[in-house]
């Protein structure tokens, strides 16, 4: 029998997560896609369910004094829907192309950062936006970058006795998000590949910060640094035509039922440009 | 299992239940609420959508314990704001004929519903982004959208008696589809039904070896586990009458990834829990044949006893002698497996007779009677024994015409005494149910000056799997049609269907037409670019009409409008250049591209007898009863029927009632395939209705023309004469039958394979984003000799439907057993993927048809992807050769 925990405390929550080996479930449309492939071919078994579901205050996307906080029950519908800053807009735009309405009514922020797919289409942006992540166990909380977060494909620095909580973005003031996804249908598609973006000018128009990442090249989503010190100071209007070929030096497509590695690598650039010419 | 307290429907609602199982399970096998289908259980098909908390979303993927305080809402409400959206939106999506197999219309209600109670008035971008979530394979979505727009809609008339051929109607099975009550194979089972779960081969080619299976069963709480031993007659199945090739369960050998091997009978809970490694199964793998070319390699192991060289079949056409003339070309296609990805998997019940003979099997079908057969076989009772009742069935388009759950189902019944169901997969249907060919074809095709085709060449290839199902079926009817509706005096085409261990290829809207297509009409492009023709011209320049004589050496001699399906497209044609020309000379990276694309298409059997057999009661008490067997799986065939017996007859709609499909009521009505069910069904339904009116004018003494009233038990006859039915000493009964003339094709495939054949051309409008490779699809406008439209809502349903699996099938779909064995990384068009679609009906009409009707289904899809082809290359000068053109092949090709 699978154990099945909806706690309705995080304490409680947090002694479940230490004591037991469980599956932690939030909007679940990670976790039944995958316990329906295994069943079909003969292994209906499950982990433990911890269900965070009915944990009160985990849905709130707040301003703090740095940024903002998004707690770990928000989910895509409840981002779209939130009165947030240009520079989400990346975020936003992802949240409507992930799944289906259906899926972004249910499926959390949060979550797609845990699974920690190369394809998750918030992860880029997290790491465009600077994002950290706030992590609760039983040594108390810590705070990590999203970078040091994602230590590999479908793999991250949460250890088996701990949750996330939230997610922190900090304020940049003047800042753009931008985001583009690639896929072979409209709805309902997993990326072939994606770029996100977070840039922030001066009254001149040059550009101040510059934050890049690609998603679905690599076993990890990845910031572009040389990209980013070559948009530095550049004229905002100029950024798309300053990609080169080799600020993807340091990503590892591969070649799968969706796309070639070659592939991903040419679109990739042209995702990026496409970004960095896009003004709103 | 905990107790959950919700509101449900505006009701509350109290409901023990596993806290982990999906709420889609919880509704419909605890609380009965069946109108929620499952389709996925993985949130990639929107089936199972319903509001929660006033937000739509997969139950599949919401654990029952979160419903716990929440308000849920499904295809059964009836109350407050909802069901009044609900109600309107019943009636458009009736109206518009935006429901054609009912499966996905609960969960597009409901995402409908979703966006309506936020906006009453939204526009056609918001609505296509509401229902991005729910796929539907039958419908193409374009009257889908249509019916959420239409804010008022108004209920089509019923046509008046003599009048109801030609009209619009509303689909007379339409309601149950639209408020969750239509009984799929899921949806209905006998209280106390044991479950059967199959286990699968997870090799494509092994042999396996069983241990202590009765101390396994013991162990696993199971009533039985299943082996080929319990097979109680022929352990085997298939199309052809002489070569049932596929075993129900494997006996100790195993050929595609997917094959059954043993079945679990038990209570849910038990066969559900089994891990396939607690079995005391062994398996042994073997090298395993991937691809016609392995298997046709000379020292590949041979698959079959029976097939040398895993040579299943060759068919050929010869005529005349092809040979190299002004303008040439030759070229390779290839194409690969094609999901037929219906949202309703596999799933009925068998219930045993206790006489320990009969057997009953609710089950989705395309083909009744042959499921009778094939079962009876199995059971090796007499087929008289077996009674096939057709549940609703959640599309088809060939992938049901093959039994898949019924013998499984019946041997385990059988063995068990006791009634038994099953549910399969989506992966577990992906698997193992049929798919179509993947063919490789090598085509050549010359033309003189005048761009008239002189000769032509077809050498193909089609992988038909571990198992024959329709590879036989594929083989014939390719030669005939592969050199396309063109006018060809010499020809020489092979097809060959090669056993390999992949999944079995069977039937697909087309039988291998849509495949050869590709190859054809791209080579016709060649052609129409070496000699400076345009592409239009060329095609109308060799078009089939009347009077031309067709590859096999059959005389068209009527209902041949390929001519004017052409001819309807010249306007938009040269608008859609004109279009293209003026955006490409000042844009760069987008590039638009205009294709074209004709086809032909046999309507019924490639020269076999395949009649249809109805039957016309009017009772004593007054009841009109048509028992007709087609088996409706969306596309119309109920309403059909009902309008023509109607006509024949001369009473209106409203008299009839109708016994549908169900081999213990209904005579055999054929499969429904081949695009058959309108012209050899709807003729049976013609001739019945003239067979009992005949019979009432001669007991009335009526002259031909008399109009007929039926009121209660009064049949008026003509002004003058009244027949009081209940004064009759029997019912009045009639029958009619229709076998569609063809004749044997000889040695060189020369003959009358089909009676009649259904035309039609389309043009596509693409844009091409030549960076990245990536292609949108804008605009197709089709033309089709329909032969008369007997409902121009159901045809436009079937076009358009069509063109999307079309669409799918050029762009993105390709099944890889092993790897794509889900709805998210096989993909099938969205509501977003599928263009602005025009229609032009032609209606040449059809001697042989009721009247003048022939076939609509499949020839919609056949000119799709080469038109999509063509397209491409007129927007980047690249031919596609392999389908489906993924971003990454074109760009490849643009590299």
């Amino acid at each position: 029998m699978i154990a099945y925990h909806r706690p309705t405390t995080l304490a409680d929550a947090l002694t479940i997560r230490a004591a037991f080996e469980v599956a932690v479930l939030a909007g679940g449309t990670d976790v039944f896609p995958a316990r329906t492939a295994r069943a079909a071919w003969g292994d209906p078994t499950h982990k433990d369910v911890l269900d965070l579901s009915a944990i009160p205050d985990l849905r709130d996307i707040e301003e703090t004094a740095e940024g903002w906080r998004i707690g770990c029950l928000v989910t895509w519908s409840a981002l779209i829907a939130a009165r947030l800053p240009p520079i989400f807009e990346g975020l936003k735009a992802a949240a409507r192309e992930v799944g289906g309405r259906q899926v972004q009514n249910r499926a959390t922020l949060v979550g797609n950062l845990v699974t920690a797919s190369p394809a998750g289409d918030g992860i880029p942006n997290l790491l465009a936006l600077d994002a950290s992540v706030e992590i609760a166990g039983p040594r108390g909380t810590r705070r990590l970058p999203a970078a040091a977060f994602l230590t590999g494909y479908r793999a991250t620095a949460l250890a088996a006795d701990e949750l996330v909580l939230a997610l922190h973005v900090p304020r940049l003031e003047g800042a753009q998000g931008g985001f583009r996804k690639l896929g072979a249908r409209h709805y309902l598609v997993i990326s072939i590949a994606m770029a996100a973006g977070v840039i922030a000018t001066d009254g001149a128009g040059r550009i101040t910060t510059a934050r890049i990442a690609l998603g679905a090249c690599s076993a990890v989503a990845q910031r572009l640094p040389g990209l980013e010190a070559a948009l530095l100071s550049a004229p905002r209007a100029e950024a798309a035509r300053l990609v080169r070929k080799q600020h993807l030096e340091s990503l590892s497509p591969i070649d799968d039922i969706r796309a070639s590695a070659a592939y991903r690598r040419d679109a990739a650039l042209v995702l990026l440009q496409d970004l960095l010419e896009a003004r709103a | 299992m905990i107790e959950i307290a919700f509101t449900l429907n505006d009701s509350p609602c109290t409901v023990s239940a596993p806290p982990f199982a999906p709420l889609s399970d919880t509704l419909r096998e605890r609380l009965g609420l069946t109108g929620t289908k499952e389709g996925c259980n993985a949130g990639d098909c929107g089936a199972c959508t319903v509001l929660v908390d006033g937000a739509q979303a997969c139950a599949c993927l919401i654990p029952s314990a979160q419903a716990e305080g929440a308000r849920v809402e499904t295809v059964e409400a009836v109350h407050g704001e909802l069901g009044a959206v609900l109600a309107r939106l019943r009636a458009a999506f009736l109206a518009h004929g935006a429901a054609q197999c009912g499966i996905c219309s609960p969960g597009m209600l409901m995402a409908a519903a979703d966006l309506l109670l936020r906006d009453a008035a939204p526009d056609r971008a918001a609505v296509r982004d509401a229902l991005g979530g729910v796929l539907c394979r039958c419908t193409g979505y374009a009257k889908i959208l249509d019916a959420v727009l239409d804010a008022a809609p108004r209920a089509v008339a019923s046509p008046p008696a003599g009048e109801a051929v030609g009209a619009g109607i509303a689909r007379l099975d339409g309601v149950a589809k639209l408020d969750g009550t239509d009984r799929f194979g899921a949806d209905e089972a006998p209280a106390d039904a044991l479950w059967l779960r199959v286990v699968r081969s997870p090799h494509a080619s092994a042999r396996f070896s069983l241990g202590d299976l009765e101390a396994a069963r013991r162990e696993l709480g199971l009533e039985a586990i299943l082996t080929a031993a319990d097979v109680p007659g022929v352990n085997g199945f298939g199309i052809m009458p002489n070569l049932k090739d596929q075993p129900v369960l494997a006996d100790g050998l195993v050929r595609f990834r997917g094959e059954a091997v043993l079945g679990l009978v038990g209570s849910r809970e038990a066969v559900m829990a089994v891990r396939d490694a607690a079995l005391p199964l062994t398996w042994h793998p073997l090298p395993a044949l991937h691809g016609a070319a392995a298997a046709s390699a000379v020292d590949a192991p041979q698959l079959h006893a029976h097939a040398p060289g895993n040579l299943l079949i060759e068919g050929k056409l010869n005529r005349g002698t092809p040979l190299r003339d002004v303008a040439y070309s030759e070229g390779r296609f290839t194409t690969g497996f094609v999901e037929h990805a219906y949202i309703e998997p596999e799933a009925g019940y068998a219930q045993p007779a206790p006489d320990g003979i009969g057997m009953e099997v609710f089950a989705c079908t395309q083909a009744p009677y042959m499921d009778r057969e094939e079962t009876a076989r199995v059971l090796g009772v007499a087929e008289e024994a077996v009674r096939i009742r057709p549940s609703a069935c959640g599309g088809g388009f060939g992938g049901k015409l093959d039994v898949s759950v019924q013998p499984l189902l019946a041997v385990a019944a059988r063995k068990l005494g006791r009634p038994v169901r099953i549910v399969y997969s989506r992966a577990e249907s992906m698997a193992s149910t049929t798919k179509r060919h993947p063919a490789s074809i090598t085509a050549r095709m010359s033309a003189d000056a005048e761009g008239r085709f002189t000769s032509y060449e077809f050498d193909a290839d089609f992988n038909t799997g571990a198992y024959a199902s329709w590879g036989a079926t594929v083989a014939n009817r390719v030669p005939v049609h592969a050199g396309g509706p063109y006018r060809i005096p010499n020809l020489r085409n092979r097809a060959r269907a090669i056993y390999t261990n992949d999944t079995p290829a069977g039937a697909f809207r087309g039988f291998g037409v849509p495949q050869a297509a590709i190859a054809t009409e791209s080579l016709v492009d060649d052609l129409a670019e070496q000699l400076g023709l345009d592409r239009w011209e060329i095609r109308r320049r060799n078009a089939i009409g009347r009077g031309d004589t067709t590859h096999s050496g059959q005389v068209l001699h009527a209902s041949a409008g390929l001519p004017e399906c052409l001819d309807a497209l010249k306007p938009e044609w040269d608008a859609m250049l004109a279009q293209v020309a003026a955006h490409n000379a000042t844009a760069p990276r987008v590039k638009l591209g205009a294709g074209i694309a004709c086809m032909w298409y046999g309507c019924g059997n490639t020269s076999m007898s395949n009649p249809s057999r109805m039957k016309l009661t009017l009772a004593r008490d007054g009841t009109l009863t048509l028992f007709n067997g087609a088996v409706d799986i969306g596309q119309g065939s109920t309403t059909v029927m009902a309008q023509i017996c109607a006509d024949a007859l001369g009473l209106p709609l409203e008299n009839f009632r109708f016994v549908l499909g169900d081999t213990a009521r209904t005579y055999d009505a054929g499969k429904t395939s081949a695009s058959r069910q309108t012209f050899v069904s709807g003729r049976a339904a013609m001739e019945t209705g003239l067979a009992l009116r005949r019979r009432i004018l001669a007991l009335a003494n009526a002259g031909e023309d008399a109009a007929l009233a039926l009121e209660g038990t009064q049949l008026r006859v003509g002004s003058a004469r009244v027949i009081d039915l209940a004064t009759l000493d029997a019912d009045l009964e009639a029958e009619g039958r229709y076998d569609p003339p063809t004749t044997a094709l000889d040695e060189n495939g020369q003959g009358t394979p089909y009676a009649t054949y259904g035309f039609a051309a389309q043009i596509a409008l693409v844009a091409v984003d030549t960076a990245l490779g990536t292609v949108k699809v804008r605009r197709i406008v089709a033309a089709q000799d329909v032969g008369r439209a007997v409902n121009p809502t159901l045809v436009l349903g079937q076009i358009h439907g069509g063109i999307a699996q079309g669409l799918g099938l050029a762009l993105m779909e390709e099944f890889l057993p092993g790897r794509t064995e889900n709805l998210h990384d096989y993909l099938i068009p969205t509501v977003g993927d599928v263009p602005e679609i025009e229609v032009h009906l032609i209606e040449d009409p059809e001697p042989e048809g009721p009247y003048g009707a022939k076939g609509v289904g499949e020839p919609a899809l056949v000119p799709t992807a080469p038109a999509i082809l063509s397209a491409i290359r007129h927007a980047t000068g690249i031919t596609m050769r392999q389908v489906p053109v993924l971003p990454h092949r074109l760009w490849e090709q643009m590299r």
